[in-house]
């Protein structure tokens, strides 16, 4: 058996990381998958506070991380009501269409 | 009092010339000719004065400038020169202003010429009234800003911006020297209050300046430059051009400005400078020179010309040489004199000119004229009258004047003197021919205008007519009225107004002397009658045969040719040589156009940045937080 370890953790909350970068980048259809992306990204935050909190036996990170679930969950409910928003407005979410920032 | 000779004119012309539109044409220009004719009534008032109870004031009006040792007022200063000066200037100012109303009638901007006018009597007036040079300097710079926006009052006329912007080059040149006679003037003295420095000449007799290593005597040279700028404001040789040319801007002007009193600044510089050039014989051969010579080139110029008001301009430019070479060889007092009455018949010529060029409908040229004079019998009468007076008619003013001008040049008796009373008379022959071509060509012979018929051309207007009268009687009586008083063995008139070191007896005159002229100008009368009228074949044969020198004075001398190419071309391509290589091609280049250029490119390169996707701004987010982390740990 391997003793998991302070280092799987790490290497799973970076391959998280990764792949919350990677949605957002290589996605040209959909922002919803972007606003996805960037939960995986928090969550990946939040996997090395546990783990880092754990570790070193100190309660602090894991307090931390329920204040970042509130503030995500927040945060996507603000991030889909502008999806929403921004769908009655465009009639499409299609990424690759909204450019309106544009210099 | 004088006071309001001098203000009254600037009210006139402030108010005609801010509140002209809401005040009406009408308004404004009864209200500044009313004022500059009270000026002129109190200018009379004040030349009685002067004359019956030798009144003499200097007032001050505030200290202008005072910096360390050097101070300069605002005054009035009176003095007999000074009055008339100020009768001459507000008399045919006022005359000149009611004239303006009848002959700019047709014209949309009255209230700015009446403006302009004020303003100039305003600048004359200080002009006259300084009692240093630095407030000369300003009346002399104001009646020349004055000049150049009248003679481009038609602003649309290509040729009338032109001759404005001559005048005002050609006098840069002599305001030059000018100016540097005052500063050499202040280094030396350390003051430019006439009174000082008339006092303090005779301590820097033999004083030397010295620059570029050779050595000028102080005096001398003062006196030649204030002469420089007094050749350039009186139209002197050489810097002459501007005057012909500035007969572009309305006939009143032309009288005015540039024959009764701006252009006769300079004699009244040199007249007033007499203590100084009293001291400087060198410097009063100079004066006496060019003036012969400037009254005898303008008069043979005279002779071929054919726009009426060029004839008369001519005639001006040499009638101020005659007053250069009275100045020349001492007889100031003789200069003052036809300043005195030339202003009242060129004035006169002028204003009749304005009404024949009225008559004829703008034409100018005499050539297209001719046969009129049983049409408009006033205006012939009033050119007559000019006329005669011009050319020294016996007892008329002129003959006064220039007579006397010859006579003390002749008694002078120096080689110069001679020289000057020959050429005068000469001069005074041509006076005569080119004068009476001038009326015989307008009034007699033939009809020749084709544009408009015989029976349209009438008199002018009763607002043109009556100032001219005025004028009119002036040329008649004021040589003779005045000249004992002017000119008089024993009047003490001029009292201190004027230096003479040696007075020349004016008492023993030779009786050919006195007969010469009046004969030869009596004789000129039907000699050009014969030429100009009856037989033009021998005109016309003789400037067939003498091809040159009949185009040599149709050019001018090619002196405006002469300073086109010595001065006008070589300075364009200098200019243009600065403008497109020097500005455009380097310092515009290299200096805002780059730099704006170079922010633009770089601003060009930066919109792509804002592409408007979201993932690249979050790219450039994460790549920022990449690099600020991994500094923040690697060091």
């Amino acid at each position: 058996m391997i003793e998991i370890g302070l280092g799987h953790y790490l290497t799973l909350a970076a391959i998280i990381f990764v792949i919350g970068i990677i949605g957002i980048f290589l996605n040209r259809r959909n922002v919803i998958i972007i606003l996805m992306s960037i939960e995986l990204i928090l969550l990946a935050v939040n996997i090395n506070l546990v783990s880092f909190s754990i570790y070193l036996q100190n309660i602090v990170g894991q307090v931390f991380t329920m204040f970042i679930l509130t503030v995500a969950a927040a945060e996507a409910a603000v991030g889909l009501a502008i999806i929403v928003i921004y769908y009655k407005n465009k009639g499409s979410i299609h990424v690759e269409q909204i450019s309106s920032l544009k210099g | 009092m004088e006071y309001a000779i001098v203000f009254l004119p600037l009210i006139g012309s402030i108010i005609s010339g801010f509140f002209g539109k809401r005040l009406g044409d009408q308004f404004c220009q009864i209200f500044t000719s009313s004022l500059v004719a009270v000026s002129a009534i109190l200018s009379l008032y004040i030349f009685y004065l002067v004359i019956f109870q030798d009144y003499s004031s200097n007032k001050l009006i505030f200290n202008w400038i005072s910096s360390g040792n050097f101070s300069a007022n605002w005054s009035i200063k009176v003095d007999p020169l000074t009055a008339v000066m100020l009768v001459v200037i507000s008399f045919i100012s006022s005359l000149i202003h009611f004239y303006s109303i009848g002959y700019m009638d047709h014209d949309p901007n009255k209230p700015r010429f009446m403006s302009y006018l004020s303003l100039f009597t305003f600048a004359m007036l200080t002009l006259v009234t300084a009692d240093n040079f630095l407030q000369l300097f300003f009346g002399w710079e104001g009646v020349g800003l004055c000049s150049y926006l009248l003679i481009g009052f038609w602003y649309k006329k290509p040729s009338a911006n032109s001759a404005a912007i001559k005048a005002f080059i050609v006098n840069r040149v002599g305001d030059f020297g000018f100016a540097i006679g005052i500063f050499l003037i202040f280094f030396f003295y350390g003051t430019v209050d006439y009174n000082e420095v008339f006092q303090q000449t005779p301590e820097f007799l033999g004083k030397q300046v010295i620059f570029l290593g050779i050595e000028f005597n102080l005096i001398t040279s003062i006196c030649l430059l204030l002469f420089l700028g007094s050749m350039g404001k009186s139209a002197q040789i050489m810097l002459h051009t501007w005057l012909p040319d500035a007969m572009e801007g309305p006939t009143p002007v032309s009288a005015l400005i540039h024959a009764a009193t701006m252009v006769t600044a300079g004699v009244f510089l040199v007249v007033r400078c007499s203590p100084i050039f009293e001291y400087s014989q060198v410097a009063l051969n100079v004066v006496a020179v060019v003036g012969v010579i400037t009254a005898f080139f303008a008069a043979t110029v005279a002779l071929v010309q054919n726009d009426i008001k060029k004839i008369i301009a001519y005639s001006t430019c040499s009638q101020l040489g005659y007053m250069f070479f009275a100045a020349g060889v001492g007889a100031y007092h003789v200069a003052i004199f036809h300043l005195f009455t030339h202003a009242f018949f060129k004035a006169l010529l002028f204003l009749g000119a304005g009404c024949v060029i009225h008559s004829f409908k703008e034409e100018q040229d005499i050539r297209l004229m001719g046969g009129v004079w049983k049409k408009i019998p006033f205006t012939y009468a009033l050119m007559i009258i000019g006329t005669l007076a011009l050319t020294g008619f016996p007892f008329l003013s002129g003959y006064y004047s220039k007579d006397a001008i010859i006579e003390f040049a002749y008694l002078k008796g120096s080689t110069v003197g001679l020289f000057a009373a020959g050429m005068g008379i000469f001069t005074a022959f041509l006076t005569a021919i080119y004068s009476w071509r001038l009326i015989f060509k307008t009034f007699h012979g033939k009809y020749n205008n084709k544009e408009s018929g015989l029976s349209s051309i009438h008199e002018s207007s009763s607002t043109m007519l009556i100032p001219s009268l005025f004028l009119a009687i002036g040329a008649i009586f004021a040589g003779a009225l005045f000249k004992e008083m002017f000119i008089g063995q024993n009047s003490d008139f001029w009292d201190s107004s004027i230096l003479f070191l040696q007075s020349i007896d004016h008492e023993h005159v030779p009786y050919w002397l006195l007969l010469i002229t009046p004969l030869i100008v009596i004789f000129a009368i039907p000699v050009s009658y014969y030429l100009f009228i009856e037989n033009e074949k021998i005109i016309k044969n003789f400037v067939f045969k003498n091809q040159t020198l009949y185009n040599f004075l149709v050019n001018k001398w090619y002196f405006d040719e002469f300073y086109n190419f010595i001065f006008v071309q070589p300075i364009k391509k200098i200019g243009l040589f600065l403008w497109k290589k020097g500005d455009l091609n380097t310092i515009d280049r290299y200096g805002p156009d780059g730099l704006s250029k170079l922010v633009k490119i770089l601003s060009d390169k930066a919109v792509n940045f804002q592409s408007g996707y979201l993932y690249h701004y979050a790219f450039v987010m994460l790549i920022g937080f990449s690099i600020l982390l991994t500094y923040l740990i690697l060091y």
